[in-house]
């Protein structure tokens, strides 16, 4: 599938601005990070900024953006309907819970209330955005046990890291969140490891044979309908080499996993302000290694269309 | 609506003769021809005179070489909507443009509601649909909606513009929900098959695979030629000189 960058930083970006705004409608909601003005505004303004930019880049995706409001109407049916709707409802909890929690300083009561909705939007809003993968049949990388899962745990990876940095950075942090952070960029790391690994095994039923209807033996295609490359080779036909996705791969585990896991490891021993420099590296990383494991999110993931064209 | 119908009162479809169908692009032609004007109008292209040619079409014919332990042939494979009972193009349609029509199980696109987000063709796994970069909306086969029910047209060319199109007669065009009519006896009879019934879209279009070979073939081989005398006399002396 083409990476398209409109598509690779809005999965990404609204990932992390959720699980930064799940933790601190959580953490914040119930009393667990004071409730600082600075420390809050910027938090708020981080998540809540985070999930607009994404939104914002995934109507640059669109043939017709100015219809992008028709979007919302098909939610019994359509997954990308539903995020649609579930991602501007969860704003209406977010920014209850940002007004009493940095404006007026509260916790608890309505804000602790409005901070678990703005978290269990913030929840939904992530399913639905891995379920628009993970119900498409005709991508078997994506139509699997695994993605839906991904979404979650790196939606709450990318935002527990955040939320370290920022704690780190008002001299807030601790080291609950700290371990948390740590242990979620493990969790991320395996289950990334564990995607892979399942489908490098893969083994596709649907083949040049039953896209046919030719039983049996090989079907080679030996010309295509078209000299040049149409809307379906373009859209669905992108290929990455086998070294590139290796040195990818290689990549992605660097940036986004075991950099962000060696320096919160290293924050634990460290003085503020290395502590906080630290987190903030740890998280600036991990964001940039996540960009390259949703670009190849799409680069790996085949389309049954490309059988048409022979590419197996 | 982009939630599916229980049913439909028909299922208007196709069934493609892959044993009679030569290749000739003579459907592919006239769909673009019909389609450029009709429903879905226009299928644009992107320049069409350069070296980056592009553009929408609803039917492309693909060639292959199927090979078995009886030998190989070669097979050209017309592709187009297949009007699935289970389209998952429509459901996952987030704006209610994508449809599938209640009456007759037609696929549909409202162009005036398609905010172009691609969804539809990355849920369709024949490549049915095709983007349309200029105007900014998705677009499919209409199965010559504005053909078959027109009255305008006489009555024998109310089909498809492929069907009408082909000189081999490999498209048949009929209601495939009912078990008598002539298409869906033509699938009985020829063991039509449905393409990626794995996935569980339940096209509603058939492929008919080729015939098996026949044992009967014509015998073309012609008698031995005679053996050729050697030339006699001097000239013959002088063709066996030059010849060693």
């Amino acid at each position: 599938m083409h990476p398209a960058f409109s598509v690779v930083f809005f999965t990404t970006a609204t990932g992390a601005g959720y699980g930064l705004l799940a933790l601190l409608g959580l953490l914040g909601g119930f009393g667990f990070i004071p409730a600082d003005f600075w420390l809050g505004l910027v938090g708020m303004a981080l998540a809540l900024g985070l999930i607009a930019a994404g939104l914002l880049s995934s109507t640059g995706h669109l043939g017709r953006p100015e219809r992008a409001w028709r979007a919302f109407s098909q939610w019994r049916s359509s997954w990308l309907s539903r995020e649609g709707v579930a991602s501007v409802a969860t704003f209406l909890p977010a920014a209850l819970f940002g007004i009493g929690w940095v404006f007026l300083g509260k916790s608890g009561g309505w804000v602790a209330a409005a901070g678990l909705l703005a978290a269990a939007g913030a929840v939904i809003t992530v399913t639905t955005t891995g379920m628009i993968y993970a119900s498409l049949k005709p991508i078997a990388q994506w139509h699997s046990r695994y993605t839906l899962p991904a979404y979650l745990i790196f939606a709450g990876m990318t935002g527990s890291v955040l939320a370290n940095a920022l704690l780190q950075g008002f001299r807030q942090g601790s080291t609950a969140m700290l371990i948390w952070a740590l242990l979620a960029t493990l969790a991320g790391w395996g289950w990334k490891l564990a995607t892979w690994r399942y489908n490098d095994r893969l083994e596709i039923p649907t083949t040049a044979n039953t896209a046919t209807g030719l039983a049996g033996g090989t079907v080679r295609s030996i010309e295509w309908p078209h000299t040049e490359e149409n809307y379906l080779l373009k859209e669905m036909g992108f290929r990455i080499a086998r070294e590139h996705s290796a040195k990818l791969r290689r990549i992605t585990q660097a940036l986004a996993f075991a950099v962000p896991a060696i320096l919160l490891a290293i924050v634990y021993f460290l003085p503020w302000p290395l502590s906080a420099i630290a987190s903030m590296l740890a998280a600036v990383a991990q964001l940039a290694g996540m960009l390259v494991e949703r670009w190849l999110f799409f680069a790996e993931a085949k389309h049954t269309v490309t059988l048409y064209y022979g590419r197996e | 609506m982009t939630c599916l119908p229980v049913q439909t009162d028909k299922k208007l479809g196709l069934v493609i003769d892959l044993d009679t169908c030569v290749g000739c692009q003579a459907c592919v032609t006239a769909c673009k021809e019909w389609n450029t004007g009709g429903h879905m109008a226009p299928l644009t292209d992107i320049d069409p005179y350069g070296g980056h040619v592009d553009g929408v079409w609803f039917n492309r014919v693909h060639s292959y070489e199927h090979t078995t332990e009886l030998g190989g042939r070669t097979v050209n494979f017309p592709r187009s909507c297949l009007h699935c009972e289970q389209p998952a193009c429509v459901t996952v349609c987030p704006t209610g443009a994508s449809y599938k029509r209640a009456s007759d199980g037609i696929v549909l696109v409202d162009e005036d509601k398609c905010i172009g987000c691609k969804l539809c063709s990355w849920a369709c796994p024949y490549g049915a649909r095709e983007f349309d970069t200029d105007v900014g909306v998705m677009k499919k086969c209409t199965l010559c909606v504005d053909r078959i029910y027109n009255d305008n047209l006489a009555e024998d060319d109310r089909v498809p513009a492929c069907v009408a199109a082909c000189p081999t007669s490999a498209r048949h065009f009929g209601d495939l929900g009912d078990p008598a009519s002539a298409i869906s006896q033509l699938v009985e009879e020829r063991g039509g098959v449905a393409l990626m019934p794995e996935l569980g879209y339940k096209p509603t279009n058939i492929y008919l695979p080729p015939r098996a070979r026949s044992q009967r073939a014509a015998k073309v081989d012609a008698p031995a030629l005679e053996p050729i005398e050697a030339e006699g006399g001097f000239l013959g002396w002088i063709d066996r000189m030059l010849s060693n």
